[in-house]
């Protein structure tokens, strides 16, 4: 995991059609904890929210074959229960709701040692790249975590 | 059963600012109801379950843009309800 350039997935554990489980580690040090706050460092919960979305996203992406790209569009019902420190595990869930046309809908959750972190519901609309370099990054992101090695769970 | 009309109007109603009893028949939901793309976008979400469908958007989008066909064709309330007819009558056939 790396804040400060939204790289929030580290790998993929496992993958679905419909479902995918990807984990992440929250570093010991970053930019954002600087801020965010001093003396306290906890991992801001718009980017918990991007991490529920960016895993959401990783899902569509491999079940659409990458042939077009998902952009977060809402954000419903998020509740952020627990505080994430430096140096956590996460474990990210996300299933999806419904494949509508021009957009999907998935639910989302993050849990920690045992304890649920945050959970929503997200939409996406779902778009043509809009340039090809955006669709060779997302591509080598998704390599670099394993998202067309895992089994299905 | 509701109307497909009353239906929609009263999923727009909940998920939009507009009033229902500003929704008529006649309504552009666009153009008279000012309904944004985001808000759109849940409006379809609902229809789509409520009705057991996929509305298909943006089929319905391109060929508006192409001008194969008037807008109102699909986002005047009571032809929008006419097509989510269609829709759902052709899952059941």
């Amino acid at each position: 995991m790396l804040l400060e350039y939204f790289q929030m997935i580290d790998r993929v554990v496992a993958l679905s059609p419909e479902a995918i489980t990807v984990c992440s580690h929250v570093p010991e040090a970053s930019p954002v904890f600087e801020g965010h706050f001093p003396g306290h460092p906890l991992v801001p919960g718009v980017l918990l929210i991007e991490t529920m979305a960016q895993a959401s996203g990783y899902m569509l992406l491999a079940r659409m074959g990458f042939a077009r790209m998902p952009f977060l569009a809402s954000v419903k019902e998020a509740k952020l229960r627990s505080f994430v420190a430096p140096l956590a595990e996460l474990t990210i869930e996300a299933s999806l709701v419904h494949e509508g046309s021009g957009y999907s809908v998935t639910s989302a959750r993050i849990v920690s040692d045992g304890k649920r972190i945050c959970d929503s519901e997200l939409s996406f609309r779902v778009l043509d790249f809009p340039d090809p370099r955006l669709e060779a990054a997302m591509r080598k992101r998704a390599a670099e975590i394993g998202l067309n090695e895992v089994p299905a769970p | 059963m509701a109307s497909a009309f009353e239906r929609i109007a009263d999923i727009i109603a909940e998920n939009s600012e507009v009033k229902r009893e500003d929704i008529t028949p006649d309504s552009h939901v666009i153009n008279d109801l000012g309904i944004d793309s985001l808000d759109f976008l849940d409006i379809v979400f609902a229809i789509d379950k409520a009705f057991g469908i996929k509305v298909p958007v943006e089929a319905w989008t391109q060929e508006v843009n192409a001008g194969t066909a008037p807008a109102e064709q699909y986002f005047v309330m009571k032809n929008l309800a006419a097509r989510i007819d269609e829709l759902v009558a052709a899952k059941q056939a």
